[in-house]
């Protein structure tokens, strides 16, 4: 993350001062401050949701048992999480919400995947396997059916607009099996 | 089928919390307060979160309203051209890693200007329904729990988002 944020300012910078494009830049620097603002207010709210229904999921002690029926599934993937832990349930609802499209689902229990999966981190503040193939599976994005785009194409009259949703759900699934076996690849690489 | 599939999606969401809450009530859970002490815990990670965010968000602008982004979308559509990838579905392979409202707005507009039947289209929709906002999924899943050591995370999720466009290309020239 280091070497990509540094190119990205240098470059942007340097090419700022080519372009003439200095004022507009500055302004786009505030710009992006804004947004991160108004995008984390948002997730304050469905974050907090989330955590809420979690809350009962752990008390009730259903969080166990949806970890339970999953593990079999998930622990394919994801080789050292043990028993019947909290991270397989978030894993697996982050997965479903993903695959429905339910992306105020998704975000929320993905970052609750991520502290379910750092639990189990020895060395905190350094990545674990486990850690790098859920973000894969999710910069990878898997979903059924996309909502937004069949909505935007049905905006402007297209005459089948889900026609669009063999291909697209092709595509993401050669795609996430393709970032799967990247991943793999480079974990021999760098054992 | 679609429509069918919709509405599951509308009602899974729902069906699941009243599930929650009564298997909660069922086991005896004071439900409420649960939900009150869960949520409590909100604040906390957007905390933790809002840092990583702003950083990555700040780059991001900046690289868009530098100039740069057009000329890494020239450069790769120099590379593309003899694919016979409109320059539309290029613009969209680049800027939905980087931000999810800037790849809505663009395909709008890329449906507006190239028609809704068009191979730009498309191509365009394949690859906003395949890809993900990368940086964004990035910055807020590495900042909830802190990680400074990515090792090698990075480097695969912008191969495996490069290849996720030249299969999502692909498709779309074999489908239309």
């Amino acid at each position: 993350m280091n070497v990509l944020w540094l190119i990205m300012i240098c470059v942007s910078i340097v090419f700022a001062i080519f372009t003439g494009n200095l004022e507009a830049f500055t302004k786009s620097i505030f710009d992006g401050a804004k947004s991160a603002v108004e995008v984390s207010l948002y997730l304050l709210g469905i974050i907090s949701v989330w955590m809420g229904i979690t809350k009962i999921l752990e008390d009730s002690g259903l969080i166990y048992r949806i970890a339970h029926l999953f593990k079999p599934l998930i622990c394919r993937l994801f080789k050292n999480i043990p028993g019947d832990h909290p991270s397989i349930t978030a894993i697996t609802l982050n997965v479903l919400a993903n695959l429905f499209g339910l992306g105020n689902a998704a975000t929320p229990l993905g970052i609750q995947a991520m502290q379910d999966l750092d639990a189990l981190n020895e060395d905190k503040g350094t990545i674990t396997p486990e850690m790098m193939t859920f973000i894969v599976i999710n910069t990878a994005s898997i979903q059924l059916i996309p909502f937004s785009v069949i909505g935007i194409l049905a905006s402007y009259g297209h005459s089948n607009p889900a026609a669009v949703v063999l291909p697209v759900l092709i595509a993401t699934a050669i795609s996430t099996m393709t970032a799967l076996l990247v991943l793999a690849a480079f974990r021999r690489i760098f054992r | 089928m679609i429509s069918t599939i919709e509405y599951l999606s509308l009602l899974i969401i729902p069906l699941f919390i009243l599930f929650t809450v009564l298997y909660g009530t069922f086991k005896k859970v004071r439900v409420y307060d649960s939900f009150v002490a869960g949520a409590k815990e909100g604040p906390a990670i957007i905390l933790k979160i809002f840092p990583y965010l702003l950083t990555i968000f700040v780059a991001i602008k900046g690289f868009q309203a530098s100039g740069a982004f057009d000329y890494l979308r020239d450069a790769f559509y120099r590379v593309f051209a003899f694919l016979g990838v409109p320059i539309e579905a290029v613009s969209m392979a680049i800027v939905k890693p980087l931000s999810g409202s800037a790849s809505t707005a663009l395909f709008t507009d890329i449906v507006q200007t190239a028609g809704v039947d068009s191979m730009a289209t498309y191509m365009s929709a394949v690859i906003m329904g395949s890809a993900e906002t990368t940086f964004y999924v990035l910055a807020i899943y590495l900042g909830a729990v802190s990680i400074k050591k990515t090792r090698y995370l990075v480097p695969v999720c912008l191969i495996a988002d490069f290849i996720g466009i030249l299969v999502a290309v692909t498709v779309a020239k074999w489908f239309f």
